[in-house]
């Protein structure tokens, strides 16, 4: 039997492992990927509740995610590709512009 | 038509507005007619008010009109209003009459100068402003006016501004000005404490009642009034500003440091002639104060060679007889010289404008001579504005001063001594103007004897308008024959109260006969003419003995020509701890203390963010870290609370 506490650690496990990606990672696609695999986390949890306690708006919040998700990654790739060609790297820590 | 009495001042703050405003494309042309046009609107409908003031009965003609409550708080309410009655309906006829005069007049004197639009727009706001003194029905509105009054002055004094006097000049009129302002505003207070309100009807109507007859408090309101007026008015001891006003052009001279603005004072005093009434110290020191600086500077004009400046301490001069008049209960008196001398001291002023036009702008007189062939209308006019002010029967100024002397003379014998010395000198000193202009050797450069030329009708016109009313104007003011004063039956009324406190008090002196005043009238003019002769004895007759004069006494010339070293007495005195304070102020308080506290905040704050700037790393896992250590910081304390 899957109960609620399985999907919730998976999500916990799936959310920390994003998290530690976003922290650790220098690579901005590789960021970009765990922010997706972080947003992805909540959703599950989302679901989870949803269907736990027998009510629609998690299900709804979970489509509005997504599509925030999907612009997300529109404008963070193009972020990237417009970095790229003006630096030659999406390395991080190379960007580090906006500080005095 | 007395309902439209706001139109007075209205029409100047248009023309001010046009051209101000939109003047930028009018040619010079429009531009002065609009100027003249605006005041001369004012002077049409003044003179028809002043007709149909004159078809009420005389115990009635005092119209007030309320036009707007301005500020409306708690105890304080005071309304733009207006107050018709014989004083502000001559003050304002004066005003828009010479005033428009004046304007005709600088459209062909100022003609080709650089800001001429300024100029007019200047003049119009001053005539406003003026207007707005003399007609007000407060005295915060009455203010409002002094110091727009005052404000057009500094603008018109410094209208050279690129030059250096021409800029100080302003200034000191301004700062000097303040001072009585100071005065004449402590002044207003007083009176706001003592009976809640700024309205004359009102003040005045209860202020038997409510003060006692040469009581401190009514003598401390009048002494800080005419501490007002002593600013404005150019009296010992702020009169420093009046000469050095000459800077400005000409026509200013004319309209403001002569005809109008500076009889203000005069003007204050005698609207409050029932609280000075009241005060009969202040009564003295106005009429002291008056009698002293009418020959304090009639001392200094005799020593003078700028024609300007011989204009300018005879208006001090002048001035200072009216406040003897106001001084000694004279009031009507007082307003009548102030009419007469309008007339003839802008035409003075004018006829001098006319001669510097000509001198290619020479003001020494000690360069001039001989003119009168060169220069016929402007030597004619100068010499009847001349025979005016000294006081020759029958020229304006021989009946108003003639009537201040007499009154004096009822006082005190002092008052009248004062006024006939000075009297005596001031006909020297005018004549002895005008036989250093236009008699005499000629004594003109060589260069510019070839470019001397008569004035252009638009300023030769102003000039014999001004000459004829020089000539006739006194005569609304004939004296000895019964009922015949028809200028003093007409503004009497408004000093019946003030006149009834005075001759409540005094013993009824009785009035004297018709003889005494033959008599006095013979002396006056006899003065005039003894003025007149010394001054034809050395400057025509013997052109050597001025000179001679002076050696006799080195000493005393050297202290009257330069002035009695009154303003470098002042400099000493006040002006120079002032701005040694004030650069103390500077160097030690403002740059240390206060800059050093705006630094010393910038420094700290600077500081702090340069610990603060390490926290900026610029790299989006540091930020994200610290998100994620707040996050289980919230958590766990909400969690494990």
């Amino acid at each position: 039997m899957v109960t609620l506490e399985h999907y919730l650690v998976l999500s916990a496990l799936l959310f920390s492992l994003g998290m530690v990606g976003v922290m650790f990672r220098r690579n901005l696609i590789v960021i970009l990927m765990s922010l997706e695999l972080m947003l992805n986390a909540v959703n599950l949890s989302f679901v989870a509740f949803s269907r736990y306690l027998g009510s629609i708006e998690g299900q709804i919040f979970v489509l509005f995610v997504m599509v925030v998700a999907a612009a997300e990654v529109a404008v963070g790739l193009a972020i990237a590709v417009a970095v790229f060609r003006q630096r030659g790297t999406i390395n991080v820590n190379d960007i580090s512009l906006l500080k005095w | 038509m007395i309902e439209l009495v706001w139109l007075i001042p209205i029409f100047p703050l248009i023309g001010f507005l046009i051209n101000g405003l939109l003047g930028r494309r009018f040619s010079e042309k429009t531009i002065g007619w609009i100027g003249a046009g605006a005041v001369g609107a004012s002077f049409v409908v003044a003179v028809s008010i002043f007709f149909e003031l004159l078809k009420l009965a005389p115990g009635s003609r005092s119209v007030q009109k309320i036009m707007y409550s301005w500020i409306w708080s708690g105890d304080l309410n005071v309304p733009i209003g207006f107050l018709v009655d014989p004083l502000s309906v001559i003050m304002i006829m004066v005003v828009s009459g010479v005033g428009c005069i004046i304007h005709i007049y600088s459209i062909g004197y100022m003609h080709g100068e650089i800001g001429f639009r300024r100029y007019f727009s200047y003049l119009n706001l001053f005539v406003f402003n003026m207007l707005i003194l003399v007609s007000a029905n407060n005295f915060l509105l009455m203010f409002v006016g002094w110091e727009g009054v005052g404000l057009c002055s500094y603008l018109l004094i410094g209208y050279y501004y690129e030059k250096k006097s021409a800029s100080d000049a302003g200034k000191k009129a301004f700062v000097v000005n303040r001072i009585g302002d100071f005065g004449f505003l402590l002044g207003m207070f007083l009176i706001f404490t003592v009976f809640g309100t700024f309205s004359y009807v009102d003040v005045f109507s209860v202020a038997p009642e409510k003060l006692t007859q040469g009581g401190v408090l009514v003598t401390l309101i009048t002494l800080l009034l005419f501490v007002g007026a002593t600013g404005k008015s150019a009296q010992i001891p702020l009169y420093t500003w009046l000469p050095d006003a000459m800077e400005g052009p000409t026509p200013v001279s004319a309209l403001i440091h002569a005809a109008t603005m500076v009889t203000a004072g005069v003007y204050m005093v005698a609207r409050c002639s029932v609280l000075f009434a009241m005060a009969p110290t202040s009564m003295t020191v106005v009429a002291v104060i008056g009698g002293a600086t009418a020959l304090f500077a009639a001392t200094i004009g005799m020593t003078q060679f700028d024609i300007k400046r011989v204009l300018a301490y005879s208006t001090i001069s002048q001035l200072g007889y009216m406040f003897m008049a106001c001084g000694v209960g004279a009031f009507a008196s007082g307003i009548f010289h102030l009419m007469t001398h309008a007339f003839f001291k802008a035409l003075l002023f004018m006829a001098a404008g006319s001669v510097m036009h000509a001198m290619s702008g020479e003001l020494d007189m000690r360069k001039m001579g001989d003119l009168r062939k060169k220069l016929p209308y402007t030597h004619w006019t100068y010499l009847f504005g001349t025979l005016a002010i000294a006081g020759i029967f029958p020229f304006a100024g021989f009946f108003s001063k003639d009537e201040i002397l007499f009154y004096s003379l009822q006082k005190h014998l002092g008052f009248w001594i004062l006024g006939a010395v000075a009297a005596i000198m001031t006909s020297f000193y005018m004549f002895r103007s005008v036989f250093m202009t236009f008699y005499g050797k000629s004594r003109v450069e060589h260069d510019v004897a070839h470019h001397l030329h008569e004035s252009p009708p638009l300023m030769t016109v102003p000039l014999m308008i001004l000459a004829f009313l020089s000539l006739v104007g006194g005569l609304v003011g004939i004296p000895i024959i019964q009922g015949g004063h028809v200028f003093g039956d007409f503004i009497g009324p408004v000093f019946a109260p003030a006149k009834a406190i005075i001759d409540h008090g005094a013993h009824h002196a009785e009035h004297p006969s018709v003889a005494v005043e033959v008599i006095l009238m013979a002396i006056s003019v006899g003065i005039a003419i003894f003025g007149l002769l010394v001054a034809r004895f050395m400057y025509i007759t013997s052109p050597e003995s001025p000179d001679r004069v002076i050696e006799r006494m080195p000493g005393l010339h050297k202290l009257v020509y330069n002035k009695y070293w009154i303003d470098e007495l002042y400099d000493l005195l006040f002006v120079n701890s002032i701005v040694e304070f004030s650069r103390l102020l500077w160097k030690k308080f403002d740059e240390t203390v206060i800059d050093g506290a705006v630094n010393g905040v910038a420094t700290v704050v600077q500081a702090f963010g340069s610990v603060l700037r390490l926290l900026q790393t610029g790299f989006v896992k540091d930020y994200a870290l610290s998100i994620l250590v707040g996050a289980i910081v919230v958590i766990s304390y909400l969690v494990l609370r």
